[in-house]
């Protein structure tokens, strides 16, 4: 029983993990750079939180602790408190500048 | 099996992350977010990661997405509105992402290898784990988010007040107190309103 359940497991190599997540947080710093919509740049930001997400909870079954699996609960609360202040500036951008190209926010520029 | 799944999942991911980034309307950028973060979501049940399954679909899918989609539809953005970066820049984008992408493999190629049994330790993910884990060794990080949370919900309802609202309502409570400018305040347009407040 406990042998066909071991062969049942399959094994994935963790670097494949490592690959699928460095790949989704290049994908997200790909979008930060190349888009000039704010609301398209916070979902990228999202994209690498979840990036790290991803690796942290691969790493964890690898180790076999739960803490990593803890860790992803602060960075979700993390993310939602970002996106909720985040998009409440944008709001407020939005009221004052009539659109949210980032390339009207050049007042901090030198 | 579960490494064609693995297969799957991390080219859906992949390739609708690919698609948030470069699709024109912000619409489908959202929409293509969701898939993203049901393919990650679909990692995390392979990983035996249930209960961080639910909760990812939940907080992300169920309630940032909303939050997108309703502040893009305020903005009226569904719409491809906006022009796209100089080819420059575009060129410079995707070569340092292109860089960055080579200095991560770079660093994880010399790594070991390493093998991750799928659902090796069942008993993980589960509520029960997580939950003595989370109220055990991280009951302080859990008390310092949820006052994260409420600085968070205090400083989203700060930015989403009205001002010029806020302004007028002040206005009329001073009018109160001073009866003399009361006439006048009452049902003045807003430039009146403005005109007063700057004296």
């Amino acid at each position: 029983m406990n042998d066909s359940v071991s062969q049942m497991i399959q094994q994935v190599p963790l670097n494949h993990y490592i690959w699928l997540s460095a790949a989704l947080f290049v994908i997200g710093v790909l979008g930060v750079l190349y888009r000039r919509n704010a609301i398209v740049i916070f979902m990228c930001i999202e994209l690498m939180l979840n990036a790290v997400n991803l690796l942290m909870v691969a790493f964890s079954a690898w180790h076999g602790t739960a803490a990593g699996q803890v860790f992803v609960f602060f960075v979700m609360a993390v993310a939602a408190a970002e996106v909720a202040v985040g998009l409440a500036i944008l709001i407020v951008i939005y009221h004052n500048t009539g659109s949210t190209d980032i390339n009207v926010l050049n007042k901090l520029k030198w | 099996m579960s490494l064609y799944i693995f297969y799957f999942l991390a080219f859906l991911a992949v390739f609708s992350a690919l698609m948030v980034v470069f699709s024109r309307n912000p619409i489908y950028s959202v929409l293509y977010l969701v898939i993203t973060f049901f393919s990650v979501g679909g990692h995390y049940l392979l990983l035996s990661a249930e209960f961080l399954f639910a909760v990812h679909i939940i907080v992300y899918a169920g309630a940032i997405m909303v939050l997108f989609l309703y502040v893009i539809m305020l903005m009226n953005l569904n719409k491809e509105s906006e022009a796209p970066k100089k080819t420059l820049y575009q060129f410079a984008a995707v070569i340092s992402a292109g860089l960055l992408m080579m200095v991560v493999v770079g660093a994880v190629r010399g790594a070991e290898q390493a093998q991750i049994g799928l659902g090796a330790n069942p008993a993980l993910g589960t509520v029960k784990n997580l939950g003595s884990m989370l109220f055990n060794e991280f009951l302080l990080p859990f008390e310092v988010v949820s006052v994260l949370l409420l600085a968070a919900m205090v400083g989203a309802v700060m930015l989403g007040r009205n001002p010029l609202r806020t302004r007028r309502q002040s206005l009329k409570g001073a009018a109160q107190t001073r009866p003399s400018h009361a006439a006048d305040v009452k049902d003045a347009p807003i430039e009146n309103v403005k005109q007063l407040t700057n004296e």
